[in-house]
């Protein structure tokens, strides 16, 4: 960055300029090599224990939407981080940061509903920190949540281990999350709303690993959605992805609001999905594991991972023609979780 | 628009027999010099890109990007001129998205932002309007960019605004038509086009009506067309076969949504509220009545009369190829600038920053050319 250059909302959009912000300014100050990995949560050894340690913060606007509210968002979304290392989330710490003049109402529902996630996806909160700030030194609530869990034995996900042959698996459908923020904050009315997916993915990550232990990578496609997220294991493993875009599954509703704003679905952010790459081997057995579980039943085999060319993302339109998928450049939508 | 009738429209099956009725035309004229088809709407080219259109097209076709892209097309002083009124006292500037990032003569919009000027992304002009009513304390300036498919809208805007007596809610008028514009670009003489696929949405309002001197005067091929990449297959069909026969027609194929007359409602709100004006394009210089201003009755609403705004003498970033990218004269890979110092994340010229812009589609989904 350049001597004078401000911090823009881009900064935060998880794509692109994120990347490089993180590359930049935040990799040369704290090096060491765990953070170096760059995965969803970090890999700590203590003793003869794996831990995944991952934090994550919510300034999510609306902080009421359809589907849940920023607390339940929170728990889950760091659930998921730490489930990603295919870890079992144990213990969350949560700290607010309220405006002044927030109805203690609102924070009671947010609190309740952050005690139902932790105990669906069986994780304690066992610490905390609140601070007001004056009213407009922060918008109404904003969250961070940090998390630990522990890592099986023989467990070893992570984005560097795509090989050709590799096949992508997607829980379910994209979009959901962000196209539920955009049109509760546009105040869009509908007869049914689109809900978001927010959603703990630990117990059905167990469930994958029960089947394949080997499973290479795995990812929650949240901010920058699909397309980054691909990008990125593309990036870390040094292989090509190919998908196809018929097999992947939108709701129609979504699809034809995506459309109407103007928005590519594979760069919205969902918040109770999962990538998966899997050998080819495996790749039944785990689809039928996501299939039979409720947070799964859409999923699919989308594509799979090539040789090259290394580091991109090509995808295959439904008319047969073929376009790379880039990262997620700019804001597409700001806060949403 | 219901939802199936999405899907019918990028069934892989007719696309399949649209390739393969392309291909048959296209293989009987071998031996002809090749074709170059100008899809004129933003929101074309990036269902182009998108559905991969170019790559199943049989060699000697050519898709160039034309015009279609406001905020690309949006002169370097209207830039400025935003980024003028961002700076002012008690204002709130209203904007859609895709302007943010656009770099202006010294500065951007998002800049602005960053440096605390209060500058809101809305989806419509309603959603400024409704800013205005919010913050009586503020002028709330809305920032006019598109064709006729968001002149409209904006006028009906300013009439609810009268109506209501609000006082606080101006807009800058940077409006553009299209039809004017097409003059120009098949009349240049740097220019070469064989056929043009036709704005869906601006043809909606317009009718197809508007179009029909590009047939009698010009005799250019072609055909109004929607956004499914079935469409876009289907205008291109169209213009082979007009091409081929030597006879130029002007086709609608987007009869679903687009009759003779357009929307004679539309146009006359739009009327009511605006007057055609010569206006600056970026590439295109000053097109006459290329333009929408407000008309003088009101006035009161027209930010560029009520605010005194002092814009720098405006400078085009060295190098930036935009111009000729949206008479289609060049490509972006002929930029010096494209992919090197221009980029989506810093970008030079507009045409990167829009989601619509022709450097952006190419930047995201053409790989390495
Ligand atoms: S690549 Fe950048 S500099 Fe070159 S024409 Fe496009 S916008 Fe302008």
């Amino acid at each position: 960055m350049k001597k004078n250059d401000k911090i823009l909302l881009d900064h935060g959009s998880g794509g692109k300029i994120s990347h490089a912000m993180i590359e930049e300014m935040m990799l040369p100050v704290f090096d060491n090599p765990i953070l170096a990995q760059l995965n969803d949560g970090a890999e700590i050894k203590v003793g003869d224990e794996r831990l995944a340690f991952s934090t994550d913060s919510y300034v999510v606007d609306p902080i009421f939407f359809p589907g849940g509210n920023i607390g339940d968002l929170a728990v889950n979304g760091t659930v998921n981080d730490l489930a990603m290392s295919g870890a079992v989330p144990m213990f969350l710490s949560v700290g607010l940061i309220i405006e002044e003049g927030f109805p203690a109402a609102d924070l009671n529902v947010i609190l309740c509903q952050m005690g139902l996630a932790a105990k669906k996806a069986v994780v304690l909160v066992v610490t905390g920190d609140t601070k007001v700030v004056p009213r407009g030194a922060a918008d109404k609530i904003f969250i961070n949540t940090s998390g630990i869990g522990r890592i099986p034995d023989g467990v070893q996900i992570s984005g560097h281990r795509a090989r050709p042959g590799d096949k992508i698996l997607l829980s379910g459908t994209l979009a959901d999350h962000g196209i539920a923020i955009l049109t509760s904050r546009e105040g869009m009315r509908f007869d049914s709303p689109v809900i978001s997916d927010t959603a703990a993915l630990n117990h059905l990550v167990q469930r994958m690993l029960a089947v394949d232990r080997d499973i290479h990578v795995l990812r929650d496609p949240t901010r920058g959605g699909l397309g980054t997220t691909l990008n990125e294991i593309a990036g870390q493993s040094k292989v090509g992805i190919h998908i196809a875009e018929e097999r992947i599954p939108i709701k129609p509703d979504v699809a034809a609001l995506c459309e109407l704003l103007g928005f590519d679905p594979l760069y919205i952010a969902n918040e109770g999905k999962l990538i998966a790459v899997i050998s080819p081997d495996h790749a039944d057995a785990v689809l039928a594991v996501l299939r039979a579980d409720p947070l799964g039943k859409d999923a699919c085999i989308i594509g799979e991972v090539v040789q090259t060319p290394a580091g991109r993302v090509i995808l295959q339109t439904r008319i047969g023609g073929t376009r790379i998928v880039d990262m997620l450049t700019g804001e597409q939508l700001p806060r949403i979780c | 628009m219901s939802i199936k009738h999405l899907e019918e429209y990028r069934d892989p099956e007719l696309a399949r027999r649209l390739i393969d009725r392309i291909q048959s035309i296209s293989s009987k004229s071998v031996g002809t010099k090749s074709v170059r088809l100008m899809e004129v709407c933003g929101t074309h080219t990036v269902s182009i890109f998108r559905s991969g259109i170019r790559s199943v097209l049989p060699d000697g076709i050519s898709l160039v990007s034309g015009p279609g892209c406001p905020v690309c097309v949006t002169d370097q002083s209207d830039i400025d001129a935003f980024i003028a009124i961002s700076r002012m006292d008690h204002v709130i500037v209203a904007t859609f998205g895709d302007l943010i990032r656009v770099p202006g003569t010294d500065s951007s919009l998002q800049s602005e932002r960053a440096g605390g000027r209060d500058i809101r992304v809305v989806y419509s002009a309603l959603d400024a309007l409704n800013i205005a009513k919010q913050h009586p304390d503020k002028r709330v300036v809305f920032l006019g960019v598109g064709f006729e498919t968001t002149a409209p809208t904006i006028a009906a805007s300013i009439l609810t605004a009268n109506f209501a007596g609000l006082t606080n809610y101006l807009v800058y008028s940077a409006h553009k038509t299209v039809p004017p514009a097409l003059e120009v670009l098949v009349n240049a003489p740097d220019v070469h086009i064989d056929g043009l696929i036709l704005p869906g949405h601006v043809s909606v309002i317009l009718g197809s009506n508007a179009y029909m001197f590009l047939k009698t005067v010009h005799r250019k091929p072609c055909v109004i067309a929607g956004f499914e990449p079935v469409d876009i297959l289907h205008a291109v069909s169209s213009l082979l076969s007009q091409i081929h026969a030597g006879k130029p027609e002007l086709d609608n194929a987007y009869p679903r949504a687009v009759t003779p007359e357009g929307n004679p409602k539309a146009i006359s709100v739009m009327d009511a509220v605006f007057e055609p004006v010569d206006a600056a394009w970026r590439g295109l210089g000053t097109i006459p009545r290329g333009g929408l201003k407000i008309r003088e009755a009101y006035a009161r609403f027209d930010a560029a009369i009520q605010f005194d705004i002092q814009v720098p003498e405006p400078v085009i970033p060295n190098g930036c190829a935009c111009g000729d990218i949206l008479k289609g004269i060049k490509i972006p890979p002929e930029c010096a600038l494209y992919k090197k110092r221009c980029t989506p994340v810093d970008p030079v010229g507009p045409c990167m920053v829009s989601s619509e812009g022709t450097c952006a589609a190419y930047y995201r989904y053409v790989s390495n050319l």
